[in-house]
């Protein structure tokens, strides 16, 4: 089986030790080929936030593993070395909130991921500017993230998850904030560009509006998973 | 690679330029603090230079003139310039006093010179305006830092003094600024008492049978003139020949007239090792103290512009951004506030420095150290912030 976009084998993570030990995640199994987006959903406390930082590359597992674009990342314990370097190059975010850097315009925003990686400033704005064109924010390019509205904000927050390519995009809760129509639009944003650049998109929401969208869904509950067939409806 | 905190500096300038004049002031009064301490040396040295002396041949055992007191007679200095090797000896007196200046009065210190000539040691070396005393009685040559113009009358004592002449930086090693006598009438201000005083003392002498003998006639007026007058200065200065060494000179004066003879260096290391060693140890102590709170102001600065970043620096965690990245950022913004602060402080403490009653010198070298110095101070107090922005964990973006 092809291992292109993202899946994880077995995932388990145990938080204290002893008889204070709580297991956050059992066993979990997932699956998101490029260019599919998919729904991670479950109450508070289910393990949805702890899925997010294993599969973010921010916390380790205790065991399972993970490959992420044909690259084992865990192995039971074993890991790579450079999580880092991992995060930036492979793994695109999207927060609740936009987290905009403030004291850098959208573009540089947005650049700073590749320039972090060693892209030249112009090259790196350039990516970045053909990423705010397709999110049609690019007229918008050179404002501060405190003159940017709140979906201006989010579509140069999905243009920095995107700007490096990275074959998969962690969106937690990113329609939260936002009212129907919008929460819409950030969704056919991500299909869209999940479509274009071929990046699984894994999101974690709690959002009524958007579940119906999603053609696969995961549900979590006390740390386990199980996979559905999402009902795919449009986005309009 | 753009600078963030380049970036950051520019989006709340304001918050940065405000804390840059904060700290500059504090930088300032730092800066000018140690401008007062090499004053106080660099009086002491202009107190040296001024005097035109090579050697001060004082009492016997004493630190005299300037640090303590100092007495021997006025009539030394003949044998003095007959020794080997002395080119000039003049006598000289010190004493600092109020100096009446009309209704008010200045503190001042009155140099008594020995008759002579410009070139004389202990005269003054240079005029800005009038002329040298040229009369044996009641003329002055004041410093313009007492405040006098050509022509006013000064009073010390009883006796009043018309300014003759006009001198700049000829100040004691106090600082306070100098009047030039005659060797006489300073050497009578030292001892001159009041009529009530001088009758008091007339009629003690007189009811002593051992000064006021029946059979001796004249021996009563004998000791009441000696009371009366003052035979006594405070040291001989003296200018050497350029074919003698001041070791060569002051040895046989040591030894034959039984004085103790300082040269230049022994006299600097007396005026600043110890007359204002005190002072400067106080200064040294307001310069750490100031240090510190510098620092702990920076610190808190850069703490308080991290704190306020701490989602930012998770999520440029999260997106991969080094720890030395971060931590570049954290520490250019220090010293860029460091940079702000100081040039802020150099430019208050120059402004402010002739307003300072006295001598402020600013010394190009200590200038250069503080700036160092709150280079250092700038990287060092970052460090709290930095260890705190590495220890924020990426995952704090995510919720």
């Amino acid at each position: 089986m092809s291992a292109r976009g993202i899946r994880i084998e077995n995932l388990s993570k145990r938080f204290g030790e002893g008889d204070t030990a709580v297991l956050a995640l059992k066993d979990v199994n997932m699956q998101v080929a490029p260019g599919e987006v998919v729904g991670l959903i479950g109450p508070s406390g289910s393990g949805k936030s702890t899925l997010l930082k294993c599969l973010g590359a921010v916390i380790d597992p205790t065991s399972g593993r993970m490959i992420l674009d044909d690259t084992v990342i865990y192995d039971d314990g074993w890991k790579v070395r450079d999580l880092r370097a991992l995060r930036r190059d492979k793994i695109g975010f999207v927060f609740q909130a936009p987290y905009l850097i403030p004291f850098l315009d959208a573009t540089d925003n947005v650049a700073l991921l590749p320039m972090l990686a060693g892209v030249s400033n112009d090259e790196a704005r350039q990516r970045a500017l053909e990423l705010l064109t397709a999110l049609d924010v690019q007229h918008r390019a050179q404002a501060m993230p405190s003159q940017l509205s709140g979906g201006e904000q989010q579509r140069v927050a999905i243009a920095r998850g995107l700007v490096n390519r990275p074959p998969v995009i962690l969106a937690d809760e990113p329609t939260a904030p936002l009212d129907s129509q919008r929460a819409m639009a950030v969704i056919r944003i991500l299909n869209d560009m999940a479509r274009r650049f071929e990046t699984a998109v894994i999101v974690v929401t709690h959002d009524e509006k958007i579940i119906p969208t999603f053609k696969r869904i995961y549900h979590i509950r006390d740390g386990v998973t199980h996979e559905e067939a999402g009902e795919g409806r449009g986005f309009d | 690679m753009i600078s963030l905190a380049g970036r950051d500096i520019l989006h709340a300038w304001g918050k940065f330029i405000f804390t840059g004049i904060g700290l500059g002031l504090l930088i300032g009064v730092t800066l000018t603090m140690a401008g007062v301490y090499r004053g106080m040396v660099d009086d002491g040295k202009v107190l040296l230079d001024n005097s035109g002396a090579d050697l001060w041949v004082v009492q016997k055992g004493t630190l005299g003139p300037y640090a303590e007191s100092s007495s021997i007679p006025d009539d030394l200095w003949r044998s003095i310039r007959a020794m080997p090797g002395v080119a000039q000896a003049a006598n000289v007196t010190y004493l600092t006093m109020q100096v009446g200046k009309g209704d008010e009065d200045v503190r001042a210190m009155v140099v008594g010179i020995a008759a002579g000539e410009p070139g004389v040691p202990g005269w003054p070396p240079h005029l800005v305006a009038g002329r040298q005393i040229t009369r044996g009685h009641y003329e002055a040559v004041a410093d313009l830092a007492t405040g006098f113009q050509l022509g006013d009358a000064l009073q010390i004592r009883r006796n009043r003094y018309t300014v003759v002449g006009l001198t700049r930086r000829m100040v004691s090693s106090n600082g306070d600024p100098m009047v030039f006598v005659p060797l006489k009438d300073a050497q009578e201000a030292q001892f001159l008492k009041d009529n009530d005083a001088i009758l008091m003392q007339r009629r003690r002498t007189e009811a002593n049978p051992a000064f006021n003998r029946p059979g001796v006639p004249g021996l009563l007026d004998a000791v009441i003139g000696s009371q009366t007058g003052n035979s006594y200065v405070n040291a001989i200065l003296v200018r050497i020949r350029p074919e003698f060494t001041p070791q060569e000179v002051a040895e046989p004066i040591r030894r034959w007239k039984r004085l103790t003879v300082y040269d230049r260096t022994q006299m600097e290391g007396i005026l600043i090792g110890k007359l204002i060693a005190t002072s400067a140890r106080q200064i040294g102590m307001f310069l750490a103290i100031l240090a510190i709170v510098s620092a702990a102001i920076v610190a808190f600065i850069i703490y308080t512009l991290t704190m306020d970043k701490i989602r930012e620096i998770a999520v440029l965690k999260l997106i991969g951004t080094r720890n030395r990245t971060i931590a570049a950022m954290i520490m250019q913004q220090a010293l860029v506030l460091g940079v702000i602060g100081f040039v802020v402080g150099k430019i208050t403490a120059t402004f402010a420095a002739p307003l300072f009653p006295k001598y402020v010198l600013l010394v190009p070298g200590d200038t250069v150290a503080g700036f160092f110095a709150v280079l250092a101070i700038c990287v060092l107090s970052s460090v709290v912030a930095i260890r705190m922005a590495l220890k924020v964990d990426p995952a704090e973006a995510i919720g």
